[in-house]
C-alpha cells in the first residue's frame, strides 16, 4: 500500500485554469463529427433507478444495439450499466454482441454494507455475466483516514471480480477536496483498479472537469511509476455533446492518444447519447434536431 | 460632491434574454443602433444561430411546467407583466423617442402595450370555452374537442413596432401555454430587451419567453427550420422569404402563421384568434352508457 502522505497536493487554481483552456479549443466540422462518434463509442449507457424493470433494461439494450439506424456507420456504445439484479436480463438482451455489461455492486451507491455482502454481490453479478464491475469505495472510512481498510476492500473486490474489469467509484462529491480525490485515485490504482470513476451520479456534485483532470493526472503519474495503464470514467452530469468533447480534449492533452479508446475511457451517462446523436444529425443536415425524432433513452 | 452637471450618465448594456438570464450573444458580435443623425444609441447583440439553439432548449425545458400551470395562474402572471410595465412607462417612452418616435406616439404605443397584456390576461380562462366544442355524432359517444398548447413557438416580431408588435405576438402565445423564442425588431430593438426585464420581474418562469436581437436575414432560416420548434409566427416578410419559411417549416410540419401588414396600434389587431393560432385541437370520443 502506498504512503498517501507522500502524495503531492493539488494546485486547485492551476487545475481550474488548465480546465478553462480545454474548454476553449475549437473543434468543428469533420473533427467534430469524429469526436462525437468517439464519444458514442465510449458511452456506458446507464440505468440505475429503483424503478428499473426487466422491460426498461431490455429497452436500454435495444438502444445500445440500435442507437439511430437512420444514420449509417455509427459505432455502438461501450457497455450498458445496470444493477446486479438486471445483469442477466441485459446479458441475454445483448446476445453475442461485443457490447459489455457493467454492473454496479458493493451496496451501490452508499457502499454501506459489510464486506462479506459486498463480495457476495460482486460474485453474483460476475456469475450472471457482468464483464465489468463498478464498485463504490467506503467514503466514510476513507475520510476517517482508514486507508488500509479501503485498500484491502478494493483488493478483495478485485479478487472477487475474477476476469471481470473493476471500476472503482470514488464519489468525489463526498470527498470534498481535490487533494483527497488525488489520494483516493492513487489508493484505488495501487489496490488493483482497472478503471477509476468519479461518481455514482446519485448525489448532486457529480463529475466535473477539474476533478476528472486531477484523476487523469494521477493515472498519468501512476503509469510513469509502474508502467500499468488505468482507465478513466467520468460519470454523472455529462449530458451534452459539447461538454463530452471538452472531456476528450482533456483526455488527449493529459494522457495522449493511447487512452482514446473505449478500452481506456468511458462516459457514464443516461442522456448523453441522444444529445450526441442530435449533434451528428445536425452536422449531416444543417438543421437543429428535436428529441422527438430519436428513441428514448 | 459632484453636481448634477458633472455626473456621467450610466448607459445600459443591452443583452439578450435566454432561460431567465441576460447573457451576451455567445458569438460576441454586436451592431450599432443609430438614431436619425447617425449617432450611436447603443450596441445591440447580434444573436447567432447558437443563441437561438440555446433559447429553444430553454423553451423546451420550460414548456412542460408552463403548459401545465392553471389558466388562472397564467392570467395572473400576464396581469403582473402589465403592472410592471405600467410602473416603468417612462423608460419605454424614452426608449421609443430615442429610436425616433414622437413623444405622443411613444406614449400611445406604451399604453397600448399595457392594455394589450390586460386584454390577453382576461382571455386566459375564457378562450378554451369559446373554442372548445361538443360535437354531434351519430353513434353513442360524447364527442368533444378541446385545445392544447402547440409547444415551442418561434416568433419573428414586427420590424416596425418595437414594443407593441412584440407584446401583441408574445402575449397570445404564452397565455395559451406555449413557450416562445422571439426575434426582436431589428430596427427598434431597445424596448424588447427592456421588456425582458419586465418579464423577469413578473413571475414568468425562466425559459417561457426568450428574446434575441439580431439580423432577420441571418436568423429567419433558423427560426423556421429548427426541428424542435412546433410553430413559427412571422410578421412582415416579403413573398420570397415567406415562401422559404414555409418550405423550411415543412420539414417537421411546423404550424406556420403569417401576420403581414397588421397595424398593431388598432384595437382590431387584438382578438382571441391570435391565441387559437398556436393551439392544437384534441378530439375525444367517449362512450355513453354504463
Amino acid at each position: 500500500m502506498p504512503d498517501l502522505n507522500q502524495v503531492a497536493s493539488v494546485d486547485e487554481v492551476g487545475v481550474n485554469e488548465r480546465v478553462a483552456r480545454f474548454c476553449s479549443r475549437s473543434i468543428k466540422k469533420d473533427s467534430k463529427v469524429e469526436a462525437l462518434k468517439m464519444v458514442l463509442s465510449m458511452i456506458d449507457l446507464t440505468t440505475l433507478e429503483g424503478q428499473d424493470t426487466p422491460g426498461k433494461v431490455r429497452q436500454l439494450c435495444q438502444k445500445a444495439l440500435h442507437l439511430h439506424d437512420a444514420v449509417p456507420g455509427l459505432p455502438h456504445v461501450a457497455a450498458v450499466c445496470v444493477y446486479p439484479t438486471m445483469v442477466g436480463v441485459a446479458r441475454r438482451a445483448l446476445g453475442d454482441n461485443d457490447i459489455g455489461v457493467a454492473s454496479v455492486a458493493t451496496a451501490f451507491p452508499s457502499g454501506m454494507a459489510p464486506r462479506q455482502i459486498k463480495l457476495e454481490e460482486t460474485r453474483i453479478a460476475v456469475a450472471e455475466g457482468a464483464d465489468e464491475i463498478d464498485m463504490v469505495i467506503s467514503r466514510g472510512a476513507f475520510l476517517q483516514g482508514e486507508y488500509g481498510f479501503v485498500f484491502d476492500e478494493i483488493a478483495a473486490i478485485k479478487e472477487a471480480c475474477g476476469e471481470a474489469h473493476l471500476k472503482v467509484i470514488l464519489e468525489t462529491g463526498e470527498l470534498g477536496t481535490l487533494d483527497r480525490v488525488r489520494r483516493a485515485s492513487v489508493l484505488a490504482m495501487h489496490a488493483g483498479a482497472d478503471f477509476i470513476k468519479t461518481s455514482t451520479g446519485k448525489i448532486q456534485r457529480a463529475a466535473r472537469m477539474p476533478v476528472t483532470l486531477v484523476m487523469l493526472q494521477a493515472i498519468r503519474d501512476y503509469f510513469y511509476e509502474t508502467g500499468r495503464m488505468v482507465g478513466m470514467k467520468p460519470a454523472g452530469g455529462i449530458s451534452n455533446a459539447k461538454l463530452a468533447v471538452h472531456y476528450l480534449v482533456m483526455l488527449r492533452e493529459t494522457l495522449g492518444s493511447a487512452w482514446m479508446t473505449r478500452e481506456w475511457f468511458r462516459f457514464g451517462a443516461s442522456s448523453l447519447a441522444n444529445d450526441v446523436l442530435m449533434q451528428i444529425q445536425k452536422q449531416a443536415t444543417g438543421v437543429y434536431q428535436s428529441a422527438d425524432y430519436f428513441s428514448k433513452d | 460632491m459632484a453636481t448634477a452637471a458633472d455626473r456621467v450618465p450610466v448607459a445600459k448594456t443591452y443583452k439578450i434574454y435566454i432561460d431567465g438570464k441576460f447573457p451576451r450573444t455567445e458569438s460576441g458580435r454586436y451592431f450599432a443602433l443609430e438614431d436619425d443623425d447617425g449617432a450611436t444609441i447603443a450596441n445591440i447583440c447580434r444573436g447567432s444561430r447558437k443563441d437561438f439553439r440555446n433559447a429553444v432548449v430553454a423553451a423546451r425545458n420550460a414548456f412542460g411546467g408552463w403548459s401545465g400551470t392553471s389558466a388562472y395562474l397564467r392570467g395572473q402572471i400576464l396581469y403582473r407583466i402589465a403592472e410592471m410595465l405600467e410602473g416603468r412607462q417612462e423608460q419605454f417612452v424614452a426608449e421609443l423617442v430615442q429610436q425616433g418616435l414622437s413623444k405622443r406616439k411613444a406614449r400611445n404605443e406604451t399604453e397600448a402595450a399595457i392594455d394589450r397584456l390586460i386584454y390577453f390576461a382576461g382571455w386566459s380562462d375564457k378562450y378554451q370555452q369559446v373554442f372548445s366544442s361538443v360535437n354531434p355524432v351519430s353513434s353513442s359517444h360524447f364527442n368533444f374537442s378541446v385545445l392544447e398548447s402547440t409547444g415551442v413557438v418561434s416568433i419573428i416580431a414586427p420590424d416596425e413596432s418595437g414594443l407593441l408588435g412584440l407584446v401583441s405576438n408574445v402575449a397570445p402565445a404564452i397565455v395559451g401555454g406555449n413557450t416562445v423564442v422571439v426575434l426582436a425588431s431589428e430596427k427598434l430593438p431597445l424596448c424588447a430587451i427592456s421588456f425582458a426585464e419586465v418579464l423577469h420581474s413578473s413571475d414568468v418562469p425562466g425559459g417561457v419567453v426568450n428574446i434575441l436581437t439580431g439580423y432577420r436575414a441571418e436568423l429567419t432560416g433558423q427560426f423556421s427550420s429548427h426541428m424542435d420548434v412546433n410553430a413559427v409566427i412571422y410578421c412582415d416578410a416579403d413573398a420570397e422569404i415567406a415562401a422559404s419559411i414555409q418550405q423550411q417549416a415543412a420539414d417537421n410540419i411546423k404550424r406556420v402563421i403569417a401576420r403581414v401588414d397588421v397595424d398593431w396600434n388598432k384595437t382590431s389587431a387584438q382578438h382571441p384568434y391570435l391565441i387559437r393560432d398556436t393551439q392544437e385541437v384534441k378530439t375525444t370520443w367517449h362512450p355513453i352508457g354504463s
